[in-house]
């Protein structure tokens, strides 16, 4: 690290680097390492990584074995959507009690199983093991199995122990469990003999505020064929046809580059990284997307639907550069695909990324972030609330993004924020996602509120725009 | 039967013991909470208590990993001591268990010593509390952090003529009531724990990292030369009691008390401190209270049409309930995840009409509150942001209290204790009522009068339902 903060820990300093340019990129930084102790960190588990990613299938029943608390603490909490069943919105956990943990968890997961297939009839039950269930051993796979024989159904166990690593690591445990899913769809179809060559898997995309439905409606304009989002508003049959596609999109490597390379080696299915987040990247994935089909045919009608679209927006969105340009900002989100598509938005709506850090962002993504950062640019991996106060402070940020947690801290130090997390409600995506964020940017820069902050501290100057009122004065 | 499943708890309606223990010690002066387990759990609890008081939360981790699960985490855990020194400087640290701490069977207290003992840290405290995630819930992890630190702190018993006042969770708003009750009464006072400035904090232009404000680690060593208790917590048990740990150990009285909402109940709270402190009640509580029973009539014939399902907190569900039951708001369901031998019997020393037929469920989930309201026509939900799930679903509108409220703002600058708090908790009911009766009643009159056979819309309120 160049400049010593008073109060980072000294454990954390190679997490944390100044973006030098044109120098060969800082090797010592370090990420992807176990969270520090007592560090804060504002990272979740492994089970909450792989319940993200598998939560959006709309039929599939979600058992988390474990305690309640695991269960409680993340029941409905993502803002997917559903076009048919809401059942994945249920937060169904074993609830296990000390005798559990004493005796083991196994009958009662199998009890379990039995009650929910007494009254529903799903094709896919995900069993998810939570720390406890690591260490008391409970064989998740052996009451996986017993049950698939005795019903018939595809009953996947989530190895996501919450300890085993970090989110990321959850990412992959999701992965698994689809690729599972996948695998088992085979026998009972026959196979596909020719693929449609304009048919491909959108991975990556959750559907949260509609978001996948947002981009459908282009992918019919252009005359290709999605067969499912993973995971967003999807079925346990339409990703058991998966392998059936063409090729696949990649958004939000983090969690789906694994999927994306097991899907290659297995079904012969190549992939393109693509991103709907910012103009740029939103004109450049629709292309990648249409030179894949080899179709002239839909070639042009993507150039077509760019035009019309890039065109409106970079209108609308003219109006809001006007308003927020030359603030700063400070990025804190979860991976690093993340970071880097805002630092990018940012950069189109003229605002500059001060600070940029990930919760589990990786060595390539790192290297991407130096690359578009600017000269000076803090750069942190798995930071806590302490050095997100210090580097706010130090760079004199406008504007936080974050997740929930973060916000509150914005808040206090008198910081615009903009949440960019799993609840959202408003999609951010596509061309309409871009201006919806530009809104949002601007809704919290240009606040009336933070004027009446400056104005209560008395030793501040600048005492921002607010007038006080006089009295009216009859008998003075 | 409790649940509608025996092996599952869906939509739970419950939390784990240790982020009970986190919200007491967020009431406690310059105090850190150091969580023993894996980060998922501490980071989940942040989020959790953070959405609900919209103030900065931070709980460290120890961040175990597969390792330190199979060697033992104590390096982990005085690393993390450690990191939490250098960070914030707490005068207290609270250091809880999380579910994989306590089945790899770490012992947190003799980790504790053994740093103070290494370290230089003598004016630091530490004070260790065991909460399973899986023992019990939110509620006895509450009291089980209370009781912890007055077993800590509260060593002698130089006779003061002060009381200490023990509360179950309540609002920074409800506390900061309770105080300017004690002090209209004259008395001095130990509130314990005291949440109403940390976790409610105004904005200033300084940011503090540890919240001013909390029980000072002094007054709480005083608790034992107190005059008498009073704990706000009718469902503590004497093994989770703080009070009665003063009680056993320095023989200060206890007096245990509901939670003061309702007239009743307020009456119970103003007659004991009138007692306690020898002074008559004064007259700005004789006006509320009048106040309070005029309201009372005034809406009697709405509240008579409420139906309702009341759920969350043991505490706060029968605090509520009582209310209801004073209001002639039929308590359709009243419902609690917690386990509790007792939380039925004190249901059942309330009066009301209709009790017979009541839903009285503890250890109990959404999945079975859901079904219960739909197959009863109750019209009112209340209780924390949890059952807006029901709400979405059967389309019965929602009044919040407790914990957590994330999605709406305000949770912690309400008032639902006193009289005046009562009465516009009261009056959010009754409104609540009556919106969804105007919302509903044409369309259900035509329905049932003039077409008669389209289906009288689910959840509305009408003389015919
Ligand atoms: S139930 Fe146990 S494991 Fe789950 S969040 Fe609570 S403490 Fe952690
Ligand atoms: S116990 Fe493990 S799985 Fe559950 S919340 Fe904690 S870290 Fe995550």
């Amino acid at each position: 690290m160049g400049k010593q903060q008073s109060n980072v820990l000294e454990e954390r300093q190679d997490f944390i680097i100044y973006n030098k340019k044109n120098t060969k990129k800082q090797a010592s930084f370090q990420c992807d390492q176990q969270s520090t102790s007592g560090a804060v960190s504002q990272r979740a588990c492994v089970y909450c990584g792989a319940r993200v990613v598998l939560n959006p299938i709309t039929d599939a029943v979600h058992i988390i074995h474990g305690p309640i608390g695991c269960a409680s603490y993340t029941w409905d909490i993502r803002g997917s959507l559903s076009s048919d069943k809401e059942f994945y919105r249920n937060s169904f956990s074993t609830d296990l009690r000390e005798r559990d943990i004493i005796f083991g968890g196994e009958k009662k997961l199998s009890a379990a199983i039995d009650e929910i297939m007494a009254t529903h009839d799903p094709k896919v039950i995900f069993v998810y093991a939570t720390c406890v269930v690591g260490v008391i051993g409970d064989d998740l796979g052996a009451v996986a199995r017993q049950a698939e024989a005795k019903y018939g159904i595809r009953v996947i166990p989530v190895q996501s122990s919450g300890f085993a690593g970090n989110k990321s690591s959850g990412y992959k445990a999701a992965c698994d469990a689809i690729l599972d899913l996948m695998s088992s769809a085979d026998s009972t179809r026959p196979p596909v003999t020719a693929k449609d060559p304009k048919a491909f898997n959108f991975l990556g995309d959750f559907n949260l505020a509609g978001e996948t439905w947002l981009v459908k409606r282009y992918f019919e304009e252009m005359g290709v064929k999605m067969i499912t989002a993973i995971t967003g508003d999807s079925t346990c049959e339409a990703l058991q046809n998966a392998p059936n596609a063409s090729f696949n999109i990649v958004q939000c490597a983090g969690s789906m580059h694994y999927l994306a390379n097991h899907m290659k080696e297995t079904y012969g299915i190549p992939f393109a990284k693509i991103s709907f987040y910012g103009i740029e990247d939103i004109v450049d994935s629709l292309r990648t997307i249409a030179a894949l089909t080899r179709d002239d045919d839909v070639i042009r009608r993507t150039e077509a639907l760019i035009q019309r679209e890039a065109e409106k927006t970079a209108f609308a969105l003219n109006a809001y550069k006007k308003r927020i340009a030359g603030k700063t900002v400070a990025i804190y989100v979860g991976g690093g695909f993340k970071a880097i598509s805002l630092i990018k938005q940012f950069n189109d709506l003229g605002l500059k990324s001060v600070m940029v850090g990930t919760q589990t962002g990786q060595k390539d993504e790192y290297e991407v972030i130096q690359d578009l950062a600017e000269e000076g640019t803090v750069i942190l991996d798995d930071a806590n609330p302490t050095e997100l106060e210090n580097f706010i402070k130090e760079k004199g940020a406008d504007l936080l993004v974050g997740g929930v947690k973060e916000r509150p801290l914005a808040y206090k130090l008198g910081v615009a924020f903009i949440d960019h997390n799993h609840e959202r409600k408003h999609p951010l995506c596509g061309f309409e996602g871009a201006l919806n964020f530009a809104k949002e940017v601007d809704l919290t820069l240009n606040s009336p509120v933070w004027q009446y902050l400056k104005q209560s501290d008395k030793s501040d100057a600048d005492h921002g725009n607010i007038k006080s009122i006089e009295p009216i004065e009859k008998f003075a | 039967m409790n649940r509608n499943y025996v092996n599952l708890n869906t939509n739970p309606c419950k939390m784990c013991m240790p982020i009970g223990g986190c919200l007491a010690l967020k009431g406690i002066e310059q105090t850190m909470v150091m969580m023993h387990g894996s980060q998922g759990c501490s980071t989940y609890m942040r989020r959790h208590i953070s959405t609900h008081y919209n103030e900065p939360v931070d709980i460290a981790s120890s961040a175990l990993n597969e390792k330190e699960t199979v060697y033992g985490g104590e390096k982990n855990l005085k690393k993390g001591l450690a990191n939490v020194i250098k960070m914030y400087e707490p005068k207290i640290i609270g250091v809880l268990t999380t579910c994989l701490a306590e089945t790899i069977g770490e012992d947190i207290r003799a980790i504790s010593e053994s740093f103070k003992t290494e370290n230089n840290v003598s004016d630091l405290d530490i004070v260790t509390i065991a909460t399973p995630g899986y023992g019990a819930s939110q509620y006895e992890g509450y009291f089980a952090a209370l009781k912890a630190l007055v077993t800590y702190f509260a060593k002698d018993a130089n006779p003061s003529s002060h009381i200490n006042v023990i509360t179950t969770l309540m609002t920074p708003a409800d506390q900061r009531l309770l105080k300017e009750m004690l002090s209209d009464f004259g008395l001095s006072f130990v509130l314990l724990p005291d949440i109403s400035e940390t976790l409610d904090a105004p904005y200033e232009t300084q940011y503090h990292k540890i919240p001013k404000g909390g029980t000072k680690r002094e007054d709480i060593a005083r608790m034992g030369g107190a005059i008498a208790t009073i704990e706000i917590g009718q469902l503590v048990y004497d093994e989770i009691s703080p009070g009665y740990a003063l009680y056993a150990t320095h023989g200060v009285p206890l007096h245990r008390l509901p939670m003061p909402i309702g007239i009743t109940q307020t009456d119970a709270l103003l007659d004991l401190l009138s007692k306690l402190s020898g002074n008559a009640i004064p007259d700005k509580y004789v006006k509320q209270r009048g106040r309070m029973l005029d309201a009372m009539v005034d809406s009697h014939k709405y509240n008579g049409e409420g139906r309702a399902a009341i759920f969350g907190d043991p505490e706060i569900v029968l605090a509520t309930t009582a209310l209801c039951a004073e209001n002639g708001i039929k308590p359709e369901i009243i419902a609690t995840g917690t386990q509790s031998k007792t939380f039925k019997q004190f249901v059942e020393t309330l009066s009301f009409s209709g009790k017979e037929s009541a839903a009285i469920l503890d250890d109990t989930d959404f999945d079975t509150i859901q079904k219960l309201v739909r197959e009863r026509g109750v019209n009112l939900l209340i209780g924390n942001s949890d059952g807006k799930f029901v709400m979405e679903k059967e389309g019965v509108p929602l009044v919040r209290i407790g914990f957590p409220i994330h999605d709406q703002v305000g949770a912690q600058r309400k008032c639902y204790i006193g009289y005046e708090g009562s009465l516009r908790f009261l009056d959010d009911l009754t409104n609540t009522i009556l919106d969804h009766k105007h919302m509903h009643y044409r369309r259900n009159v035509i329905n049932t009068y003039f077409k008669p056979t389209e289906a009288v819309e689910k959840g509305a309120i009408g003389y015919d339902a």
